[in-house]
């Protein structure tokens, strides 16, 4: 027993030193974590401050100028051109020049004047939704403000329902505070699943791999001494984004920090167990290499990071269950923002660990079997 | 031809590289000589000597630090790219495409050359025929042998008619059959087209067929002329005791080797063939050789290029390599039963219902050509591949059930370094030492032996993947030697060394083997299946021939050949075995 944990303690030095004694695999480790989290928290966001409009006014009286008025004056849109023909609608959108166009019909004030409410269209360049879905959000509420003063001047009674939001845990619900958190799961998990890979197949390609089955090692403590030192880069890893987000962004954390390590460290098990599958499986580095790039991409997309999985279809939501990253990005999110405690993640903790279960005994009967 | 001037005239050349972090090396020393047209001319001399230096920079590769330099009577400073326009230059790894086959790899040089449709019509069949690579013309360059690799690159290179051939190393890890293919080809060319070869080796035999032969010792030139002129410098100074039958050939050679007055000894065919530095008959050496029978021989070129070497290096003198633990069981107790061992691979039968034992203190030679199931048989030894069928133990125990406690008792030295290149040398000693259990003082204690032993010391805090060839292959004997294992498995373990390196690796070898260690080796050198107590000659999967070195090359004895050399010998083995398979 002594003698396997000093076996493993001794693998453990050689790949912490194998990766470590060179300053440029040194930094390589831990230096785009950092970036990436830096460049991302300001790249990765949906807010938009700056959308350009278009304006097809074919009332030509107060209550359109004073719509416009109250648009232009919202800081986030800007008018680029006042078009003066409904055809001038599908050069301005095609070209780019402008991504919405408002536009407002003859009968506009006439129609207000009478009470019975008018239409504003609204065209918006669709090829991009995302930006196009939060404009149109933008617009309505600028109407809305529109409609109060409007309703409030002409004596219109106010709507039976009035909406008044409030958001929790990101009270001005911007999107670093959501991005950011999710970044620790995502950042480190492509290096920790690599890095694993790649000590395995490198060793393959160079010939150790062998040195290293004739000694006493047995293949679990093999194992064991390529999981701890991805692990313990990984730990590392997520502890720069961290340090991004609140020393940087000034995110609050909320949550406790024990929580937070628990769950990454089941996440960077499976993390590292993935890595290990994928090693037994390659031949050589650059299969190793490709493997792992082929699998961060769904990794990344079918996790929650950037798309809420419950708008996806259902067999999609069932597929996502395989992986980890959707677990962490929820554990992480919620502990950092909410402050969950440890008993309301078991739904994230056990299919962590289930996965890690399953893909380092999977691992551990490849390796076992590829000496065919 | 030969009264125009020389193909390659050198003179006074230095060259200097200057290595990260350490001091500047300094690969060619004021060195001076010519190749002349329509001939071979060897650069011979041990790694370092600045063969490949040498080559590059007639490959206008390099840029020569002082002295000058012209090939085909073009000054290589003034005009390099005319030069490489004229001369063709096979490195020693030479850049073959792995995934492409034959016929696409040799499209492509053609290709890189601009080699015309009709200069490939006529060129092709004839390198096609000279390398018998015909068949092969759809097989990826990746699966060729290590033999065909080095004919396909010779092919490669000559895709077009060049002025001058370089060769560097290029027979370096091929098995005795390609290697005689490749000289055949190579003799063709110069006796039949009189194209202009310059080539470096490391194989002295080699450097015995070449015309001009150029000897090379750390960047400077220790003598050059014809190979007989080499040999003459021994003349008078070779012998051949024959050991008494108590003795065996070993024993009497690691005796013979002590003595200062001998230059080199070397077991061959069962006697002893030394060198020694006065001439006439040995009487100072008496006490070594006393009763025994001592007769003068005809020297050869080793002889001649161990005398000059020596001349230029001390003999190492090494310690004794002792054992600090005895080995346990009897001398003459078997520690390794093979029984009908089957290995396939889907339909391939890479070794085929073998059998053999090998004793303990023994050392186990296995020879044979590449693909012969060497290297498979090797790795189910050590655990590394599971067999298909058959026996197999190896120190008492199942290999396929082999416990961690069991591999304890074994010590493996790959044939390509395969240590931690990243690492230092203490810090892969250190690993391996715990990867064997050791701990605390005995850790110490056997690092500290390895390193006085395998001579480390000042290389210690070196990184691994920069330590000098020799030193590389001395850092895996040690990193394998730490747990003092019963049985050492060392795959080629003198692929690409020189005659020294080779020299003190065996005198170590026999010396573990004398304390009852017990040795098994794969080799490609002929003359050191010698050092072997037992071999086996493979091809194909089988095992052709087995027994003493004695017994096997007494079973290749024939009228035409009374006295076989070991690769005599290993030729006619192997070729009977593929002339009765095709036979049948």
């Amino acid at each position: 027993m002594l003698d396997s944990l000093l076996r493993i303690l001794a693998l453990t030095r050689k790949e912490l030193l194998a990766v470590l004694k060179d300053k440029r695999s040194r930094l390589s480790l831990l230096i785009p974590p950092v970036v990436q989290a830096l460049i991302f928290g300001y790249a990765a966001t949906y807010d938009l401050n700056h959308v350009t409009y278009a304006a097809l006014d074919q009332d030509h009286s107060a209550a359109s100028r004073q719509l416009l008025a109250a648009v232009d004056g919202s800081g986030v849109f800007e008018r680029v051109a006042d078009l003066q023909r409904a055809s001038d609608i599908a050069t301005y959108i095609d070209a780019r020049r402008a991504l919405l166009v408002l536009q407002i019909n003859q009968n506009f004030e006439r129609q207000l004047l009478s009470g019975r409410g008018a239409d504003l269209q609204v065209i918006a360049d669709g090829r991009n939704s995302n930006t196009a879905g939060t404009a149109i959000g933008y617009v309505g509420s600028v109407v809305e403000q529109f409609n109060a003063a409007w309703g409030g001047d002409h004596g219109w009674t106010p709507p039976p329902v009035q909406l008044v939001s409030r958001a929790w845990y990101n009270p001005n619900l911007e999107t670093r505070w959501f991005m950011i958190p999710g970044m620790i799961g995502t950042l480190t998990l492509i290096q920790t699943m690599m890095l694993t890979a790649m000590s395995v197949a490198r060793e393959r390609e160079q010939g150790t791999f062998d040195q290293l089955l004739v000694t006493p090692f047995r293949p679990y403590e093999i194992m064991a001494g390529k999981a701890l030192p991805s692990m313990l880069v990984g730990t590392i890893q997520a502890t720069g984004v961290l340090l991004v987000a609140q020393l940087w962004f000034h995110i609050p954390f909320e949550g406790s920090y024990l929580t937070l390590y628990a769950g990454l460290m089941l996440f960077l098990l499976a993390a590292v167990g993935i890595g290990l599958l994928l090693s037994s499986v390659a031949a050589t580095m650059q299969q190793a290499m490709l493997y792992s790039m082929l699998l961060i991409m769904p990794f990344s997309l079918l996790s929650g990071l950037t798309t809420p999985l419950s708008s996806m279809p259902d067999w999609l939501q069932y597929l996502t269950a395989i992986n980890p990253l959707r677990y962490a990005i929820d554990i992480t999110r919620r502990v950092y923002l909410e402050g969950t405690g440890l008993n309301l993640l078991l739904s994230d903790l056990w299919p962590l660990c289930l996965l890690a279960a399953l893909s380092l005994s999977g691992a551990s009967w490849m390796f076992r079997h590829r000496m065919q | 031809m030969n009264a125009r001037a020389p193909a390659l005239v050198a003179q006074q050349l230095h060259k200097r590289f200057q290595r990260k972090d350490e001091s500047p090396v300094q690969a060619l020393h004021g060195v001076s000589f010519e190749a002349r047209y329509g001939e071979l001319t060897a650069l011979v001399g041990p790694d370092g000597a600045g063969k490949t230096t040498l080559m590059r920079l007639a490959a206008a590769l390099l840029h020569v630090d002082a002295g000058s330099l012209s090939v085909l009577g073009i000054d290589i400073a003034s005009d390099p790219q005319q030069v490489q326009d004229r001369i063709s230059y096979m490195p020693q790894r030479f850049g073959l495409y792995e995934d492409l086959t034959v016929q696409e790899n040799l499209d492509l040089y053609a290709d890189l050359h601009g080699v015309s449709a009709d200069g490939r019509a006529q060129r092709y069949p004839a390198l096609f025929d000279m390398t018998a690579l015909g068949p092969f013309r759809s097989r990826l360059a990746g699966q060729l042998s290590g033999g065909m690799k080095q004919k396909l690159g010779l092919a490669c290179t000559l895709v077009r008619s060049p002025e001058l051939l370089l060769l560097d190393e290029p027979t370096v890890g091929v098995d005795p059959i390609s290697r005689r293919e490749l000289w055949d080809i190579v003799r063709q060319l110069v006796a039949e087209q009189g194209l202009t070869v310059v080539l470096s080796t490391a194989y002295l035999d080699e450097a015995e067929r070449c015309s001009h032969v150029i000897l090379l010792h750390q960047g400077k030139v220790l003598s050059q002329g014809s190979p007989q002129q080499v040999a003459a410098m021994a003349a008078g100074h070779c012998f051949v005791a024959v050991p008494s039958a108590q003795q065996s050939a070993r024993a009497l050679q690691a005796r013979l080797l002590d003595e200062p007055d001998v230059v080199d000894a070397v077991p061959d065919g069962g006697r002893v063939r030394f060198v020694r530095a006065a001439v006439g008959k040995p009487a100072v050496i008496e006490h070594a050789l006393e009763g025994l029978a001592v007769d003068p021989v005809l020297p050869r070129f080793e002889d001649g290029f161990m005398m000059l070497l020596r001349t230029a290096v001390e003999r190492e003198r090494l310690p004794p390599i002792s054992v600090t633990r005895p080995v346990a069981g009897h001398a003459g107790h078997a520690v390794v039963q093979v029984q009908r061992l089957l290995k396939k691979f889907g339909a391939f039968t890479a070794v085929d219902h073998i059998s053999f034992e090998v004793r303990r203190g023994e050392i186990f030679g296995l020879l044979g050509p590449n693909g012969a199931g060497k290297t498979t048989t090797f790795r189910m030894l050590c655990g590394l591949l599971v067999p298909t069928a058959g026996q197999l133990r190896v120190a008492g125990a199942d290999v396929r059930s082999a416990s961690a406690s069991a591999r304890a008792r074994l010590g493996y030295v790959a044939q390509k370094f395969a240590l931690y290149g990243p690492l230092s040398v203490l810090e892969n000693l250190e690993f391996f030492a715990s990867a064997y259990g050791l701990r605390g003082e005995r850790k110490r204690a056997r690092i500290a032996w390895a390193t006085q032993q395998f001579e480390l010391g000042e290389h210690l805090r070196t990184t691994s993947s920069q330590l000098p060839g020799g030193y590389k292959q001395r850092l895996a004997m040690a990193a394998a030697l730490l747990h003092e294992p019963e049985i050492l498995f060392l795959d080629e373990p003198t692929s690409g060394a020189d005659p020294l390196a080779r020299r003190s690796f065996w005198r170590r070898i026999t010396a573990l083997a004398d304390q009852g260690v017990t040795i098994i080796v794969t080799t490609h050198f002929m003359q050191e299946a010698e050092y072997c107590d037992h071999i086996a000659i493979m091809d194909s999967g089988q095992v052709l021939s087995q027994g003493s070195p004695a017994e096997v090359r007494q079973r290749a004895r024939t009228q035409a050949r009374p006295e076989p050399s070991m690769e005599d010998a290993f030729i006619a083995v192997v070729e009977q075995a593929r002339a009765a398979q095709a036979a049948a």
